[in-house]
């Protein structure tokens, strides 16, 4: 295939990309404004800036496929297929959301759509997925599994233990480094003198490649490659993914405390779904019109599920008991 | 019918559970050709292949993480920690993650996995080849803890542990791996877990123990019988956590009388909450205060003989203070 023709094939998918960045990022800010209104309870860490990493990995995967997510996770759950209804009813604590109420935002599962979790420790995703990554292998089922984390993950020896043993077993995993820069407020370049996250594959033995975070065809491409590259047996990959987060760690941090407003404006000039508009309308692949009617969908989507959410019931107190063994 | 050690009557249910189920899997260092260093998964790798019965380097943070990973996805792993010292790597992976599975996820997740732990002193291992954590397991809600006293048991419990559908840790002592031998039978059999056993009956005094101990418990009680006529009922707890009280409050309603043996240091041991339990449930039927019979608090089994000694409890230490219950 020419490369014309690639790009070609890749424009193609690029409206339905679009489409899916912005459902995470409306989702985010919905749920933003429904917490910054003391109407959602918990903690919540929002992955607004971040949408074409999870989209353009989990639109290459299948249903069956797996994915271990991290604290910030609402994306990919939304990413990887969970209804926005049912996962907002799980951040309002409802008994509609995916884990009945009881995991909230940092513990969310939809096992039937492949979502193995958010999780609220940091780093226990990697190793988590590579149990996953061997149980595929084992069961011969063909399925990829992916594991994302962050920077702040890099530098546990999860992630040390995790990535050596998928290279040693060859495990159909993609471990996916979201590395938005701050670890909480921690720098990553204060945290880590080599602040490559993919050089460190060459230590495991695995490929590692770096990708412009905020390019979801980029992002689609390494993927794509990566998951082909697992599905047939060929063993693991490490993607990082360059990448922001606009808003602070948590709901509630300003996020401007230690970093300039300047670096945020700038990381915001180089937004995601405004590339991707950008480039549906150069290509003639959409027009205004068109883009306004997705993007009207997608607030009418937002709009039902916090409806569904919010008039779902809450879980009895006596069922606080339930589920232990 | 064949007689069998402690450690035979693992390897059989290790088989057994591989043959019958091709979900269950094996992963631990030099479980592989080498058979574990206590020889437990001996022969395995050669019967089931080095996919099912996986050499891992000793990391038993990722040992065990993977393994829950992999029971997330479908499959019912059956991990090995050499030492019961070694599993601080991995406590992150079982405290946060596999016990609160189920739990956080209102049940479509569980997570069937059990990790096979060997622990204990008395053979002279020394400060990190000795200890007695089960505690720390105890008090984590979400775990089933197990730790049988015989082959028999040893057999029907690790087999009902591998087909539970939450994560187990199955407590093999050391001391008893050869030291023990009895009739375990060739058919398939399976022990309920949560469920304690009365192995001996007596209506004089309650001895409740588990692991090594309780066959410490079971020569004391033999010695009582022979030497004063005294008869004690000993309870085998099988299941630390969740416990089985019943087994055990319906035995002190009839002796009036507890005495608890555990090699695990005395605060926060099982005997701790089984105390309370009784002081909470059956105080109207006691005659005489609960005694415990433990390891003390030391932060670790010393390497030298004479304090090894000192820190493991004795058939003498058991008779003792089943003497002092007795004679109150």
């Amino acid at each position: 295939m020419t490369e014309a023709i690639a790009e070609q094939k890749d424009l193609a998918l690029l409206l339905d990309y679009y489409r899916r960045m912005l459902e995470l990022r409306l989702f985010e800010l919905k749920v933003q404004e429904l917490y910054r209104n003391a109407r959602l309870p918990g903690f919540v860490h929002l992955y607004v800036g971040e949408e074409a990493s999870g989209v353009g990995v989990c639109a290459n995967l299948k249903p069956e496929d797996l994915i271990f997510s991290t604290h910030r996770g609402h994306g990919h759950a939304i990413a990887k297929g969970v209804p926005a209804k049912v996962a907002l009813a799980e951040l309002w604590g409802k008994t509609t959301g995916c884990s009945g109420g009881r995991g909230g935002s940092m513990h969310m599962y939809a096992p039937e759509y492949g979502f193995m979790g958010t999780n609220g420790i940091v780093g226990a995703p990697i190793p988590l997925a590579t149990g996953g990554a061997l149980s595929a292998k084992l069961r011969k089922s063909g399925q990829v599994v992916v594991g994302f984390f962050g920077d702040g993950a890099v530098n546990s020896g999860s992630f040390h233990e995790a990535v050596n043993m998928g290279s040693v077993w060859d495990l159909p995993i993609i471990y996916v480094c979201e590395n938005n820069l701050y670890a909480t407020e921690m720098a990553f370049s204060r945290a880590t003198k080599n602040t490559s996250v993919a050089s460190r594959a060459a230590a495991y033995g695995l490929p590692g490649v770096v990708v412009d975070g905020q390019d979801v065809l980029a992002v689609h491409r390494a993927a794509k490659e990566a998951i082909d590259r697992a599905r047939s047996g060929g063993g693991p990959t490490l993607i990082e993914c360059k990448t922001y987060r606009y808003v602070g760690h948590h709901e509630g941090d300003p996020g401007t405390d230690y970093r300039t407003k300047d670096e945020v404006e700038q990381w915001k000039k180089n937004d995601p779904i405004k590339r991707a508009a950008k480039v549906l309308l150069e290509a003639g692949l959409a027009d205004e019109k068109k883009l306004k009617e997705v993007e009207a969908e997608v607030v009418q989507l937002m709009e039902d599920a916090v409806t569904f959410a919010e008039n779902s019931p809450e879980p009895l107190a006596s069922s606080v008991t339930d589920h232990v063994f | 019918m064949a007689v069998m050690t402690y450690i035979d009557a693992i390897t059989s249910a290790l088989r057994e559970e591989m043959a019958r189920d091709e979900r269950v899997f094996m992963i631990g260092e030099d479980i592989g050709a080498m058979g574990g260093v206590f020889k437990a998964t001996k022969g395995l790798q050669e019967e089931f292949g080095s996919a099912r019965v996986i050499d891992s380097p000793l990391a038993e943070g990722i040992i065990i993480s993977s393994s829950i990973g992999a029971a997330m996805a479908g499959m019912r792993p059956v991990p090995e920690i050499q030492f019961a010292d070694f599993i601080a790597p991995a406590m992150d992976s079982i405290v946060e993650q596999a016990a609160k599975l189920r739990y956080r996820s209102a049940g479509t997740q569980t997570c069937p996995l059990t990790v096979r732990v060997c622990y204990g002193g008395g053979v002279g291992g020394g400060l990190y080849h000795s200890q007695t954590n089960t505690s720390w397991f105890i008090h984590t809600p979400g775990l089933i803890v197990v730790a049988p006293s015989s082959p028999y048991d040893a057999k029907g419990l690790l087999k009902a542990a591998i087909r539970n559908d939450d994560p187990v840790l199955f407590f093999e002592h050391k001391k008893l791996y050869r030291s023990v031998k009895e009739e375990v039978p060739a058919e398939d059999y399976t022990i309920p877990l949560m469920k304690a056993a009365v192995k001996r009956k007596g209506s004089d005094v309650t001895a409740i123990s588990h692991g090594y101990m309780l066959q410490l418990t079971l020569q004391a009680a033999e010695k009582m019988h022979k030497e004063q006529g005294a008869e004690v009922e000993v309870i085998d707890l099988r299941t630390l956590a969740p416990l089985d009280k019943d087994t055990f409050l319906e035995s002190v309603a009839r002796t009036s009388r507890a005495v608890v043996v555990h090699e695990a240091n005395r605060t926060l041991g099982i005997g701790a909450e089984i105390s309370a339990i009784i002081a909470e449930e059956a105080f109207d039927c006691l005659d005489a205060p609960i005694a415990r019979v433990t390891g003390p608090d030391i932060p670790a089994v010393p390497a030298s003989p004479p304090l090894e000694n000192f820190y493991m409890p004795s058939v003498e230490r058991i008779v003792a203070a089943l003497e002092r219950t007795l004679e109150y």
